[in-house]
């Protein structure tokens, strides 16, 4: 029933990477068709980024979103998947208007720090999420279910298949 | 998107049908080598050497840089190591939070021009 506005609205879709840049650090870069004053928006308005943190694909939905932009400000979201919740919280660092934020998880001692930088450019903006974790065993469990991914190279592949011919088969009904 | 993907997976696979480029794969995963080097293990000359490195560096597999008149080759971002299924898993999770992003974005963007705040500098 949705008005179909999609070819209108949908710009070219950019690509995101995801670097692990060393044992203990991994850096996920996008580029965005906005200035960075407007990205910078969504991250740091909680009715805009409860818009975007938790696309459906997750599995989960985003209960509550309470974020106190400022240093030493603290944010907490709380999710819910099935029966179970789950919370994800912690202080911003630094915050710097339309250009960097830095903030730390705090649900566990292993807690990593997030350094998000927004470089506008040519009314586009580079956005590089940068994560540090204190070991490289704290980076390797936030893989959830890592371990059970584990798999002979051409098992990964197969599965990828898979998984892309379940959704190209369900467009198709 | 899928069809990113897709012909991101046709890349590897083609990349990988071929033995020498498997084996080539297998060793710089177990060390960094030179062009010079894995020619010589493979019995095959520099151009040949050049060729399937070069399609394996296209499909993201190894990436090569040049120091001083070697060129050296390592894994590349797309590494089939242990890590990797979870990486990419990580990167979907990204990338889905990026395309509703997008759509924020966009929404912000006609919002400006609606009110008429979009002043020029």
């Amino acid at each position: 029933m949705d008005a179909r506005r999609e070819s209108e609205a949908t710009p070219m879709k950019n690509r995101t990477t995801v670097e692990r840049k060393s044992e203990r650090e991994l850096v996920v870069t996008r580029t965005f068709n906005g200035p960075a004053r407007i990205v910078f928006e969504a991250w740091t308005k909680p009715e805009l980024f409860k818009q975007w943190w938790v696309p459906k694909s997750m599995g989960m939905s985003l209960l509550s979103c309470d974020m106190d932009v400022r240093v030493g400000g603290k944010y907490r979201l709380q999710f819910a998947h099935g029966d179970s919740q789950s919370a994800f919280f912690g202080t911003y660092k630094e915050v710097a208007p339309h250009s960097r934020l830095v903030w730390t998880n705090e649900e566990s001692d292993e807690g990593s720090v997030t350094t998000v930088t927004f470089e506008e450019k040519g009314g586009k903006t580079l956005l590089v999420m940068h994560e540090l974790y204190p070991s490289k065993d704290a980076l390797d469990a936030a893989g959830t279910g890592a371990a059970d991914a584990m798999v002979e190279t051409f098992a990964q592949l197969d599965e990828l298949l898979v998984t892309l011919g379940a959704s190209s088969g369900r467009r198709d009904k | 998107m899928v069809q990113y993907t897709q012909a991101r997976l046709d890349d590897s696979f083609a990349a990988l049908s071929d033995a020498t480029r498997r084996g080539v794969l297998e060793q710089v995963g177990r060390s960094d080598a030179s062009i010079t080097d894995l020619a010589e293990k493979f019995h095959m000359t520099l151009t040949g050497m050049k060729k399937h490195v070069g399609v394996l560096e296209e499909a993201g597999l190894v990436t090569t840089e040049k120091v001083g008149r070697v060129r050296t080759c390592k894994l590349g971002p797309r590494r089939f190591e242990e890590e990797t299924a979870w990486l990419e898993r990580y990167r979907q999770l990204w990338d889905a939070r990026f395309d509703e992003l997008d759509k924020v974005v966009e929404e912000l963007k006609r919002k400006e021009k609606v009110n008429g705040r979009k002043k020029r500098e």
